[in-house]
């Protein structure tokens, strides 16, 4: 048995194929066929309640879901490009660096270590309008209205963001610092003999070569983007009056507090297309990156 | 200006530095002082007095527990290993299946489950909330360590593969010419060479377990299956927040994490990066 085991391929996927089988794709298609039910918590018999495509239409007319849906997206947009800007400052900023760069590199890491929802108290706290560390340290500096970060609605998003991109610039940093600690020596010099400034340097010959190393980033962040619920959940529960509400706290809000896990359900079917098209997207590009760094 | 530039250099790492680390200094100060002081305005970084009341009242020694923080980590630390070891087992099986083995449907499997990893947990929480409540595995540790395997499993093959990539198939072909048996020589010879990607995918399965809530909040009910994260909501009262409680309960959630991390840290990088640059 022990020997054959290691002989079939089929065979030691097999676990995995089984567990993952049992907990996301029974479950998706058990929450797909709720997506076509009036389904709802309280009431059970309401399972075989079909309703087609009700659900979904509901959706399609409902504007504060387009608003969500909108915002969503804005914030990954925004999230993920700002942290993969700050992590490649970062990763060149500590790549200059000769002493006690392993050090950083550690310090570094610690934001990540923090779980979601820990990051989500931590900010909360710091932008708290009363007792937050924020305003207390603009008070030091004579500023003495407090500043609502968390009640205004355009102020309420931005520190949602700031949370999220404290929480996870790191990982892009670490991918592309050791992205830039691989670059060989030889090409960066000789362009230098050939009269490049070191702009042309990174256009040219350091960002090609990290390219992969960005795509590896996003595609490992791309499959925890659903996380950002964690922190939303905490910091502003999708307030105020659901001006940061995203997919996945509107998701929570009708399936757990409104009960109606039906609507909830048809609703999640498109949060799960988008996380999937980011992560399938991100995912090609890597394999692409990948396959022209092998032909050089 | 050389100077200029140098001094701003160092000044803007050290701003970095400050950026990153003073959240969790404040938290690890706060832990350790009363209420009152945490909301003291201007903020008091060094405390006037400093006192273990929040531990030793998370961890009963009085006897009188308001939050069973006791309880909680050994939930978290039951959950996050054992499911842990099962994820970091099959997923080295998959791993290994897609390093040596050339078979049909090998990349679109492959893609298959990594896109199963995408699908977020509040998506997945609804109906794993219907099924688990069905089956009667809703609030036990079992279930959710169930969850935790599913989800680790995918990342787990990434890394590993990318690691037994690493190693030459001539050196499991050797000791096999030798008289091993395949899975002898792969106990013998590959584990081995891939044992430190095998530990960056084991920290990076565990810290996603430990720190994992939007599933958990839902397919936990009580004290008998919370985890740590989950627990860090007894701090919350409709209008209020326990911010001291709260703090030692995270400091009690990530030191476990930072020593982890700080071991294995070298491998975490390149485990990664490998897995996705060479596989």
């Amino acid at each position: 048995m022990g020997r054959n085991i290691l002989r079939s391929p089929i065979m030691l996927l097999l676990p995995s194929i089984l567990a993952i089988g049992f907990v996301i794709i029974i479950p998706l298609i058990f929450s797909f066929y709720t997506s076509f039910t009036s389904y709802k918590l309280t009431r059970p018999d309401s399972l075989f309640n079909f309703v087609g495509f009700r659900n979904y239409e509901r959706l399609i007319d409902n504007t504060k879901f387009w608003y969500a849906f909108g915002r969503t997206i804005l914030f990954l947009a925004v999230v993920l490009n700002l942290e993969l800007l700050f992590g490649l400052g970062i990763a060149l900023l500590i790549n200059k660096i000769t002493w006690g760069q392993r050090t950083l590199r550690t310090i570094m890491m610690f934001p990540m270590m923090f779980s979601p929802i820990l990051v989500g108290f931590q900010w909360k706290y710091i932008f708290n309008d009363n007792i937050g560390l924020l305003n207390n340290f603009l008070y030091l500096f004579g500023y003495e209205s407090a500043i609502p970060w968390l009640i205004d609605k355009y102020l309420a998003m931005g520190s949602i963001m700031v949370a999220e991109i404290w929480a996870n610039t790191s990982i892009f940093a670490i991918l592309l610092l050791a992205g830039l600690l691989g670059i060989p020596r030889d090409p960066i010099e000789a362009a230098r003999v050939d009269g490049c400034n070191s702009w042309q340097v990174f256009k040219n010959i350091t960002l090609p070569f990290l390219m992969p190393f960005v795509f590896i980033a996003l595609t490992i962040r791309s499959l925890d983007v659903g996380r950002a619920y964690d922190i939303v959940h905490i910091m502003t529960g999708g307030g105020p009056a659901m001006r940061t509400e995203l997919l996945w706290t509107m998701i929570a809000r009708i399936g757990y507090k409104d009960a109606n896990m039906g609507f909830a359900n048809a609703m999640s079917y498109v949060s799960i297309i988008l996380s999937i098209a980011f992560t399938y997207y991100f995912f090609t590009k890597l394999v692409a990156a990948r396959r022209e760094l092998g032909q050089q | 200006m050389k100077h200029i530039k140098k001094i701003s250099f160092w000044f803007l790492v050290l701003f970095l530095l400050i950026l990153i680390c003073l959240p969790g200094i404040w938290i690890f100060v706060s832990a350790f002082r009363p209420n009152p002081e945490i909301l003291s305005k201007p903020a008091n970084w060094i405390p006037d007095r400093w006192t273990i009341h929040q531990f030793t009242q998370m961890f009963s020694i009085n006897g009188y527990v308001s939050v069973p923080a006791f309880k909680y980590l050994m939930n978290s630390i039951i959950i996050s290993s054992v499911s842990t070891v099962i994820a970091i087992t099959i997923g080295m099986m998959g791993g290994y299946a897609f390093a040596r083995f050339n078979f049909r449907g090998k990349n679109k499997i492959f893609l298959g489950l990594m896109l199963a990893r995408a699908v977020p947990g509040i998506s997945l929480s609804l109906p794993l909330f219907i099924l688990f409540a069905k089956l009667g595995i809703i609030n036990t540790s079992f279930g959710v360590i169930l969850v935790y395997v599913a989800m680790n499993v995918p990342f787990t093959i990434w890394l590993t593969d990318g690691f037994f990539r690493q190693i030459p198939k001539e050196m499991s072909e050797v000791a096999r010419t030798d008289g091993c048996t395949r899975l002898q020589a792969f106990w013998n010879v590959e584990l081995p060479l891939a044992g430190p990607g095998i530990g960056a995918a084991a920290i990076f399965a565990f810290l996603l377990s430990w720190n994992e809530y939007a599933l958990a909040s839902i397919i936990t009910r009580t004290v008998h299956s919370k985890t740590l994260p989950i627990g860090m909501m007894d701090y919350l009262d409709e209008f209020t927040i326990n911010w001291a409680g709260m703090c030692a309960i995270a400091v009690v959630m990530i030191v476990p994490a930072l020593i982890l991390t700080f071991i294995v840290q070298k491998h975490l990088v390149s485990g990664l990066t490998f897995g996705g640059v060479k596989g």
